[in-house]
């Protein structure tokens, strides 16, 4: 009784104004506090980005030379010299075939999902799936690898190149979903009114009107599978000469990083340094590469 | 005028001839294309299952009880395969990571939606973007030269502070020297797993209806009211699904741990201890496994990982679709 007494008292003992100060002192403190920690929120997030790249740039830098870029590994990682040429090779030769293979079979499953399979029970569960498949950790990816491929073979870049393949694939084929969805009905509906078969509509119409957000989702995919590392280091071997081949062991920039951090020596750790800002980028540049194509030749959402 | 060209017969689209062949053909690839991705879990099972089963029946229930993990010899005694002190570790760094993660990546996916003056917002994202193409070994390097031993003063600091209360100082114990620990490892998982969630609980709160927004603001709700009342209801259950992501995603991440959390076989309530994930341990012991069948051991925690990790992503795309579905129905 006395509560609805109160509450009908209430405008008239505190004149009500629209403006911040009539709000009640907790209302307002709550609001400020909430707007602060937003902000807070944020800076905390730049501020280790900012850190690793200070560091990654002040120590790496003055390791960069010609020779760090193409000279083999030394053997003593406690020994100042050598350099990461073959990791560099490695990290092209692996992440380049990895492309290879999954990027055509991304968007050829992305082809399956958007224009055949749509809404259907088998569609369903691989869309489901592939996302799942997004969140194996690539230590398990690197433990199939290695029970598939390197026990029956050898520890190998091709062995690499699967497993950054397989790690890949669902990140292209989900992204190639989406821009296939993005392209119009209309310009399906026009080419086979045409006359075209389905497949030549597929690969003249649909697939060059998305080609900017496939390519621009799978560079996102090759720039993630350059860094990793575990499923290297379980299927790859080491070796400190440059080996374009496929077969035979082989090295990355990751696992170098990797092997040099755990080193206790500080020529260890300038290399580790030195590897760190190597990598970083050649991971943004394509991540870099990957924007201005989106950005060039977004097709227009509807 | 009257002259009428011959023209070859039209050819009516049926579902015979070469064209039908390719059509055919076309669709049967990118079919296969497609059931790749099953085929592929199903061969990681089946291929990690077989590799891991000499050391499964060699461990038998004693893998997923004992706290003890001994891969040589001692004394004539075999060897001896206990993954509970991984899945210890795996989950105190999994939670130091959501703890730290989520309430800031929740902020800056308010900050964004919300708050961000439209020049700030581009910024923002690129940041997050960078943060998310960072690679994680240059975050484990980092982690392991710089932010380890800077950290041990601050552990050095809380241990003398709140060590000698009961709980909470069983939590707060010695820290290692080297700083390299859970909770080191775990901020350092924090930092890679903030990306994802904000961006996904980002487009979720992107969803959230105009219309709610304006009716909590013209009821006179402050920003933060309208938040509470507009925003997190509606978007519950993508907020859900976003941190099950995460907390995937911390559980299989594997370099930056292995090199700042320490190695130890341990299950111990102090945070600032050294310890092992399924992940870290892997890739740590994978080069010298100890005596057979050691290898096929660290597979089986592999296996585990991959078990462990597959449910929650599974259960995260589900309530994700869901909480998906839901909002679609909700603004059209």
């Amino acid at each position: 009784m006395t509560t609805t007494v109160q509450a009908a008292q209430q405008p008239l003992s505190a004149p009500s104004g629209l403006g911040r100060g009539s709000l009640a002192t907790r209302r307002r403190l709550a609001n400020t506090l909430v707007r602060t920690g937003i902000w807070l929120s944020v800076i905390i997030a730049v501020v280790p980005v900012a850190l690793v790249m200070y560091y990654v740039i002040a120590k790496g830098a003055k390791m960069i030379s010609w020779d760090f870029l193409t000279k083999p590994i030394p053997r003593q990682l406690a020994n100042p010299g050598g350099g990461i040429g073959p990791a560099i090779a490695g990290t092209l030769l692996m992440t380049g075939l990895a492309s290879l293979l999954a990027i055509p079979l991304g968007v050829l499953g992305a082809i399956y999902l958007n224009e055949y399979g749509k809404q259907n029970a088998l569609a369903r569960s691989v869309r489901l799936m592939s996302n799942v498949m997004t969140g194996v950790p690539s230590i398990v990816m690197g433990l199939f690898i290695y029970t598939a491929v390197v026990l029956t073979t050898e520890q190998s870049g091709l062995a690499g190149a699967l497993a950054l393949a397989c790690l890949m694939l669902p990140v292209v084929i989900r992204s190639s979903e989406e821009m296939l969805r993005l392209v119009p009905d209309e310009l399906r509906q026009a080419s086979l009114a045409l006359g075209a078969r389905k497949w030549r509509t597929i690969v003249t119409v649909v697939l060059p009107a998305a080609v900017s957000g496939i390519a621009s989702g799978a560079l996102l995919g090759v720039a993630r599978a350059a860094g990793e590392t575990a499923p290297i280091v379980l299927v790859v071997g080491l070796t400190q000469r440059v080996n374009w081949h496929l077969s035979g062991s082989n090295t990355a920039l990751p696992v170098q990083i990797y092997r040099n951090a755990t080193e206790p020596f500080e020529a260890a750790t300038d290399r580790a340094w030195g590897a760190a800002l190597t990598l970083v980028v050649i991971v943004l540049l394509a991540t870099l590469i990957s924007r201005l194509i989106a950005n060039r030749f977004a097709i227009k959402e509807r | 005028m009257t002259q009428i060209t011959d023209r070859p017969p039209a050819q009516p689209l049926t579902a015979r001839g070469r064209g039908a062949a390719s059509d055919r053909a076309f669709s049967a690839v990118s079919l296969a294309a497609g059931a790749l991705v099953l085929a592929i879990l199903v061969l990681i099972l089946v291929t990690t299952l077989r590799e891991a089963w000499p050391a499964l029946k060699y461990a038998g229930l004693g893998f997923v009880t004992s706290p003890s993990w001994v891969p040589l010899e001692v004394d004539g005694a075999g060897p001896v395969y206990g993954a509970l002190s991984f899945v210890y570790g795996t989950t105190v760094v999994s939670i130091i990571a959501l703890i730290f993660a989520v309430p800031i990546s929740i902020g800056i996916a308010l900050f964004l939606t919300e708050l961000a003056p439209t020049r700030l917002r581009s910024t923002v994202v690129t940041v997050i973007d960078l943060l998310a193409s960072i690679p994680s070994v240059v975050f484990g390097l980092w982690g392991i030269i710089v932010v380890g031993p800077a950290l041990v003063k601050v552990y050095n600091g809380l241990h003398g502070a709140l060590g000698d209360i009961p709980v909470l100082g069983s939590l707060f114990g010695e820290p290692v020297s080297s700083g390299r620990g859970f909770m080191t490892a775990g901020m350092i998982v924090a930092i890679m797993i903030i990306p994802i969630i904000t961006s996904i609980t980002r487009e979720v709160f992107a969803t959230v209806p105009d219309a709610d927004k304006q009716a909590a603001y013209a009821l006179g709700a402050t920003q933060w009211e309208m938040i509470r009342g507009a925003v997190f209801p509606h978007s519950f259950g993508g907020m859900v699904g976003a941190v099950m992501l995460g907390l995937g995603r911390a559980m299989g991440e594997t370099i930056a741990v292995a090199l700042t959390i320490g190695a130890a076989t341990q299950i111990t309530p102090n945070l600032f201890a050294a310890g092992n994930t399924l992940a870290s341990v892997i890739a740590l012991n994978f080069g010298d496994p100890g005596v057979p069948p050691g290898r096929s051991a660290l597979i089986a925690l592999g296996v585990l990982l991959f078990a462990i990790t597959v449910v929650i992503n599974y259960a995260a795309a589900v309530v994700v679709r869901r909480a998906d579905v839901r909002m679609k129905g909700a603004s059209a």
